[in-house]
């Protein structure tokens, strides 16, 4: 980030009745930034869209754009445009009506319309649909319309509420792209919600990881993927494998103790807020290496070197998806050539591969 | 395969039958008394038959045309009032997370949960006070408390069936929440709401009690005219009179039909 934030929330927290949802919330959006706000369903991402659009009113704190106060203001008068996951589209009003009536409210002239609305077609290649009702049309169509609706108005900020999520996933990843060019192409402010791990890292250019109505973290995707700051994270980016083991923490090296299925491996500590104890483990299916055990051992210092059998092989495209089992676990490790059942095998995790997370205190900072 | 006697056939025809008869019976009778000029006791069928009933009916100085006036003025302005008040509280109960919302809803059914006599006798002796008995306001007030049942309840449900996401998309794009009311969800609801519009005038239509008690006989509306030619013998008109309520009833019933969508008969009482 860098300058003034231009979409503002300080100290926010709302609920429903007596629940809370979103608990003092800080988050800072640049003009013409594209953020995403990933997390799973009932983390609170919906809500902090809504309550930004102004359809849920927050019990304390701010929310400003551009230095103005928008907190007390009606959804209409924010200047922001929402695309609803449903679409939302007015079923008795044509394509053109749909797009141009952000614009009618605006008292725009009729050839201003027209010509707006022709514009946000050809745009969103929706050229000759204008006289068909929503009804006749698919969905990538719907939500190109969608889009089109928010954008004709030219708002300062677009919110999109999981757009994608009722599109086939073919589609999906092409409207995904044309989503993100469209968004760089305006230079427009966007805040994405989704619980799409991937649409999450290919559109936006900071992710903002909510869980339980908090930010987990905050950061520019591959700092996220390669830099969890907690186990959630790690394990929402995708290292979904997990070893409970101890570590010694010395100076600037860690020393990962050694347990029924590994020897001790030294690592350097890279920053990490380690003290010595318990910690979790976790790494990516991809970011394991398999080798037979007779094979030499991998180049460079700091891995982790797990032994164990394989447990089960499939074939999930691409590489081959091994269950390893090691003692009464089992983790996932992906290669290029299927290994036999039964085969004793080495699992070599390359230091950078490795999350490693006290797990007295599930929410470390990293910095 | 081999054919078998159902023997089912035989109490299913009747039960049939009889069940035409009881439906179409008096409706057929209905029909044979507006064109029989004389028919008594004991011949089956009219001994003549004739439209001399109906002149005498559609005369100018008939009743029927003028209590026809009557009961669609009232009616129309009862639909008018009806759909005044529950077009905001149908939005109002489907909209807002109001406490006791079953308990409001059901309060628009105690006009009908009470005898209506008693009611309407009570009505009659205060409206005699306040000076309403005998006048079109005071007639279209008793048959807006009847009416009214019907019209909230078919508004509430047709305003929930309009996805709020669809108002709301309005809102963010600018609209305030009249312009959002007038443009996305009055239009989205207008077939319920038409559905209602015709289930009050239909009620207001075919209303006696209350119409007899607060109106009669200043304020004579169909149903009185058809109760005055009845109890005078006056078959002819009084089948007359009941032929012109059934026409817009059955009329209205087949709109009806056409504009409330499952969706909205889902929602009802909900």
């Amino acid at each position: 980030m860098n300058g003034q934030a231009f979409l503002k929330v300080a100290g926010m927290s709302v609920g429903y009745g007596p629940t809370t949802v979103l608990d003092n919330l800080d988050l800072d959006i640049a003009k013409g930034e594209f953020v995403a706000l990933l997390g799973s369903s009932g983390c609170g991402k919906t809500t902090l869209l809504r309550t930004i659009a102004g359809f849920a009113k927050p019990f304390s704190g701010r929310i400003e754009v551009a230095g103005r106060n928008v907190t007390e203001l009606p959804p209409d008068k924010r200047g922001m445009a929402l695309v609803f996951q449903s679409y939302a589209l007015w079923p008795h009003m044509t394509v053109a009506q749909n797009i141009g009536y952000g614009l009618k409210l605006q008292k725009h002239s009729r050839e201003t319309i027209n010509s707006r609305v022709a514009e946000m077609q050809e745009l969103l290649g929706l050229s000759g649909l204008g006289n068909r009702k929503p009804g006749q049309l698919s969905g990538g169509q719907r939500q190109r319309v969608a889009l089109g609706r928010a954008l004709a108005i030219d708002p300062e900020i677009l919110l999109l509420d999981e757009p994608l999520s009722n599109l086939d996933a073919r589609i999906r990843l092409t409207v995904r792209h044309e989503i993100r060019v469209l968004q760089k192409r305006l230079g427009i402010t966007a805040v994405h919600v989704t619980h799409d791990r991937e649409e999450a890292m290919v559109m936006a250019d900071r992710i903002v990881i909510m869980n339980a109505g908090r930010i987990e973290q905050q950061g520019p995707p591959e700092e996220v993927y390669n830099k969890p700051a907690s186990p959630f994270v790690a394990a929402f980016m995708g290292a979904e494998n997990l070893l409970p083991m101890q570590v010694r923490v010395q100076g600037d090296l860690i020393e990962l103790a050694e347990g029924e299925y590994n020897q001790t491996s030294v690592t350097s500590r890279s920053g990490r807020p380690l003290t010595t104890g318990p910690v979790e483990l976790r790494f990516r299916a991809e970011a394991a290496r398999l080798a037979r055990v007779q094979d030499v051992a991998m180049q460079g210092t700091g891995h982790l070197e797990l032994r164990g059998q394989i447990a089960s092989v499939s074939y999930p495209g691409g590489h081959w998806r091994h269950a390893v089992r090691l003692g009464d676990r089992e983790i996932l490790v992906d290669a290029d050539a299927p290994y036999n059942q039964g085969e004793t095998v080495k699992v070599q995790i390359p230091a950078d591969s490795l999350f490693i997370f006290n797990t007295s205190t599930n929410t470390a900072k990293i910095t | 395969m081999m054919m078998r006697f159902d023997f089912w056939w035989l109490p299913r025809a009747v039960i049939l039958g009889l069940l035409a008869f009881i439906i179409f019976g008096p409706l057929t009778n209905l029909l044979l008394w507006t064109v029989a000029e004389k028919w008594y006791f004991p011949h089956m069928l009219p001994l003549e038959y004739g439209f001399s009933f109906w002149e005498r009916v559609f005369s100018p100085r008939g009743n029927a045309m003028g209590s026809l006036a009557t009961s669609i003025v009232v009616a129309s302005l009862t639909v008018v009032a009806s759909l005044a008040l529950a077009i905001p509280a149908g939005y109002a109960l489907s909209r807002l997370k109001l406490p006791f919302r079953g308990l409001i809803l059901l309060a628009f059914l105690i006009p009908q949960a009470f005898p209506n006599l008693p009611v309407y006798v009570n009505i009659a002796r205060f409206f005699y006070q306040i000076g309403l008995n005998g006048t079109i306001a005071g007639v279209v007030m008793v048959h807006v408390t009847h009416g009214l049942v019907y019209a909230v309840w078919i508004a509430t449900a047709a305003f929930s069936a309009v996805q709020i996401d669809l108002e709301e998309a309005a809102r963010s794009i600018g609209a305030g929440p009249f312009r959002a009311f007038r443009d996305i969800t009055l239009p989205l609801a207008a077939p319920g709401l038409l559905a209602s519009a015709i289930f009050v005038f239909l009620e207001s239509l075919d209303e006696f009690t209350g119409s007899y008690f607060v109106g009669a006989p200043d304020v004579n509306t169909l149903p009185l005219l058809l109760y005055t030619a009845s109890s005078g013998g006056n078959y002819q008109i009084a089948s007359i009179t009941a032929l012109l309520l059934l026409i817009p009833s059955i009329g209205f019933m087949l709109v009806v039909e056409r504009f409330l969508r499952a969706d909205v008969l889902s929602k009802v009482g909900h």
